[in-house]
């Protein structure tokens, strides 16, 4: 049971998807001005990585195997692009005003590194089933954890006296960096 | 060789059975973010924005073919709402849709021949009257869009400000004027 809240506490936290190992910046910059888009974009992640990161387990072991080793990351690709299209289905049907406010990015989600990022590093990890789902769900968390945190500040920053030259992408950029680095200060948290 | 072929081929025809199903399970009938921006409009068909009424303009928007900003009788706050709901930015009104002071109609009542075309041109029925009988306007009803003023044959129908009184004075919307830093 400690095994998997250290997987989570250690890819929300330590291991952040984002601001650590620095996969999945598209949506990060993307999607981050506005709150209630950034916690769409967080939920929407959620679901497509948690249920990437358990069919890919299940492709790789069963499917794949050591024969077919190099078949993994074009396995995956497939696998998550179609699942990308079952979350933009189900998505358009139960909230439209979200669907709209994603727009382009949704599909996107497909050629989000993060997305194909977990499945291989599981692979790489040797995990188990669950231990691939939980690091799935999260990295994604974490990855909803820093949207919201960042639209929070971007948000803020709107109103802010940002001085001419840094202002818009600049200063967000500079505003990712600094978040970043305080990630690090977790990295003592889980040996 | 051949296996690697199968598993892709597998895979491919699984999912493809998969989204085949959910887009007959999942579809979606016409299109409800019109409904959802038809319910911001104030619903007063006065046809300001140049379209035929409320929906059709609501229609527009959802396609993207129309700006936010066409509809003077919903206001700053209309425009606003409408921001909120597309996650768009607010966008002023441009020339010539801003409202203009708050008024209503009201009919010369010694001109009125009680013609009824201003009832049939009244999208909220603020409008009472009968055939050969006088006509007048319910104050509280009228909506301001002027749609009465053209079919009048006498020309009996004037907009008339509202005076600003206890019942309906609001605080301004807070304006702040920038000034540039003269070095």
């Amino acid at each position: 049971m400690t095994e998997y809240l250290l997987i989570l506490v250690s890819t929300v936290f330590v291991n952040n998807i984002v601001m650590v190992k620095i996969l999945g910046l598209c949506p990060f910059m993307g999607v981050s001005k506005k709150l209630e888009a950034a916690v769409g974009m967080g939920a929407a992640t959620t679901f497509v990585l948690t249920l990437g990161s358990g069919a890919s387990y299940l492709i790789q072991h069963y499917l794949l195997g050591p024969d077919l080793a190099y078949l993994t990351t074009l396995s995956f690709i497939v696998v998550i692009a179609g699942i990308v299209q079952f979350t933009e289905m189900v998505v358009q049907k139960t909230s439209p005003a979200l669907y709209q406010i994603l727009g382009i990015y949704l599909p996107l989600i497909t050629t989000n590194c993060a997305v194909l990022g977990i499945p291989l590093l599981n692979v790489q990890a040797k995990h188990d089933f669950m231990e691939s789902l939980l690091f799935g769900f999260g990295g994604s968390l974490g990855f909803t954890l820093v949207m919201v945190l960042f639209a929070g500040i971007r948000e803020r920053l709107e109103g802010a006296d940002v001085p001419g030259i840094f202002k818009g992408s600049a200063i967000a950029m500079v505003t990712a960096g600094l978040m970043s680095l305080s990630f690090m200060g977790f990295s003592g948290l889980v040996k | 060789m051949i296996a690697a072929l199968l598993v892709m081929i597998g895979i491919a025809l699984f999912l493809g059975a998969v989204l085949g199903f959910s887009a007959i399970k999942f579809k979606v009938q016409g299109n409800p973010l019109v409904d959802k921006i038809d319910a911001v409009l104030p619903q007063t068909q006065c046809g300001q924005c140049g379209f035929p009424g409320c929906k059709p303009y609501a229609e527009a928007i959802a396609k993207g073919e129309a700006d936010i900003n066409k509809c003077p009788p919903g206001g700053e706050e209309g425009i606003r709402k409408l921001a909120d709901l597309l996650g768009k930015e607010f966008i002023p009104f441009g020339e010539g849709a801003a409202p203009k002071a708050k008024s209503v109609a009201f009919i010369d009542e010694n001109t009125c021949i009680g013609c009824t075309l201003c009832i049939q041109a009244c999208p909220v029925d603020a409008i009472a009257g009968a055939a050969k009988q006088m006509h007048t306007i319910i104050a509280s009803e009228c909506t301001g869009c002027e749609l009465c003023l053209a079919p009048c044959p006498v020309d009996c129908i004037s907009m008339q400000p509202i005076a600003e009184d206890i019942s309906n004075w609001k605080w301004r919307y807070p304006v702040f004027p920038i000034q540039a830093n003269a070095q």
